[in-house]
């Protein structure tokens, strides 16, 4: 018998009713959404508050600096991508589903991206103007944190497949993906600062979104395999 | 053909066999090691711009090599591993990562020390190679740590063979975005090698030809301790340690 005499739904509705759970379930918890955020713009807090408040070196700080938060912040919520399917046994519905498991990861992952990629995107522009960035500059940074947080998404959905139902699986977790997050942070962040020296940033944008190409098409296969791999 | 191969494979001979080969790995490998360093340190003239401080080369450039090269032998091996299941690849990897992590370390602190009188900075975070270096480090901690907290051998063959197979990919990443970066940052300019002398150039590929070879017996001693470590229930190293000889 094959899949198809089962009335099996299609790949994309898959996709769309993983990415719908779990956007509902964080609806449903609003805090594990709004953490990160705080956790964000509390970083930003600190490094004027750490290496002093004048306006130069604000605007010269400024786009590392809110990488650097975004980076961490989105490497806080990736902790519970997989944790409470796995806790509650939902993640083995997820192994066993007709469905293949990448398509479901790419929803699960793509519902990470909505509730923690595209609210930094969102709240990044008050933070940048604390920090005197042109409003130009706002906007490349915010292309470059939407571009990136896909990446980071992605490549972070490996490292959370791979820790998923570890002990201290958060320390463990960041050792794995900040190395490989680095190129993300490097393009992004001296894209910003080249265009707040008025240079040529397309680089890094264009940098970006191959990245971005490319774990959207070969990240979930990874994680699939990881998530496997974790609940033998 | 592949008879050899399958035998190989089998854990109770590769046991025996790394212990006959080992040791054709280190004896020359040390040999090249002390000629080489005798060459480099004695025999091969002075630079003519850096004057004694380049002779870290022959330890720092076979140990950057070897960095790669280990991390290289770890992902093939992972994946070998999950490709075609075969244990004893995983045991390889988990052999390899100690070596490439300990090396990987040497030749960030030889090329610290050699970057203090040619940069006047034990440090230079402007320099593309440094960097790409010391994130190759961080994997290796990442992949050691992964492996360590799973008490499953075998689930934490696989879970690390991922990492390290999703490493290598970003490692070319890592390469080309770091050197994007320095070239934004006009870091120090990096000393340029101009031709080498020939003396200078065959001390240096002995001392690679030496390492590689320590290397080579290193990772044997290690796999042989990992697959020892891993076949602790079986029959054949009961047999082996409760033998008259004992363990070989």
């Amino acid at each position: 018998m094959n899949a198809t005499d089962r009335q099996v739904p299609g790949m994309l509705s898959g996709l769309l009713a993983t990415a719908k759970r779990d956007l509902l379930l964080a609806w449903k918890r609003p805090g594990d959404v709004l953490n990160p955020l705080f956790f964000f713009a509390m970083v930003c807090t600190l490094f004027p508050l750490a290496v002093g408040p004048s306006a130069e070196q604000l605007e010269f700080s400024g786009p590392g600096v809110l990488w650097v938060a975004a980076l961490l912040s989105t490497l806080l919520s990736l902790n519970s991508l997989f944790l409470s399917d796995f806790e509650d046994g939902s993640l083995d519905q997820l192994l066993v589903s007709p469905q293949p498991l990448p398509v479901l990861v790419l929803g699960k992952t793509l519902a990470h991206w909505l509730t923690s990629g595209v609210p930094l995107v969102i709240v990044s522009p008050v933070l940048a103007i604390t920090y005197r960035m042109p409003m130009d500059v706002v906007g490349v940074m915010m292309l470059t944190l939407l571009l990136g947080t896909i990446s980071l998404s992605l490549l972070g959905s490996i490292g959370a497949a791979l820790t998923v139902g570890l002990h201290r699986g958060t320390a463990l977790l960041s050792l794995l993906i900040l190395p490989l997050a680095m190129p993300i942070m490097i393009l992004g962040a001296n894209a910003v600062s080249l265009a707040a020296s008025n240079d040529v940033y397309t680089t890094g944008i264009w940098a970006l979104g191959a990245y971005a190409i490319a774990s959207i098409s070969l990240a979930p296969y990874a994680t699939a395999a990881a998530l496997r791999i974790s609940n033998e | 053909m592949w008879t050899w191969f399958h035998k190989l494979a089998s854990p109770p001979h590769f046991y025996r066999t790394a212990a006959l080969l080992s040791p054709w790995f280190a004896v020359p490998g040390l040999a090249l090691i002390a000629w080489g360093t005798w060459q480099g340190l004695f025999v091969v003239p002075m630079d003519y711009q850096q004057g004694d401080a380049f002779r870290i080369i022959y330890v720092h450039v076979p140990s950057a090599y070897l960095s790669l090269m280990a991390y290289m032998i770890m992902a093939t091996g992972g994946a070998i591993g999950l490709i075609w299941r075969m244990k004893l690849s995983h045991a390889v990897a988990a052999a390899a990562a100690p070596i490439g992590a300990a090396f990987t370390f040497l030749a960030l602190a030889t090329g610290s020390i050699w970057g203090r009188p040619m940069w006047g900075t034990w440090w230079e975070w402007g320099d593309p190679r440094m960097m790409s270096e010391l994130i190759l480090l961080f994997l290796y901690f990442g992949y050691m740590a992964l492996r360590a907290a799973i008490d499953d051998t075998a689930k934490a063959d696989k879970a690390s063979a991922v990492l390290a197979i999703v490493g290598v990919v970003n490692v070319v990443i890592v390469h080309f975005s770091v050197e994007w970066w320095s070239s934004l940052h006009q870091g120090q300019t990096v000393f340029k090698r101009g031709t080498m002398d020939a003396d200078m150039k065959t001390a240096l590929l002995i001392m690679i030809l030496g390492f590689t070879l320590l290397f080579g017996s290193m990772l044997l001693r290690r796999i042989r301790t990992e697959v020892l470590y891993r076949e602790r229930r079986t029959r054949w190293v009961r047999d082996m340690i409760l033998s008259p000889k004992g363990g070989g």
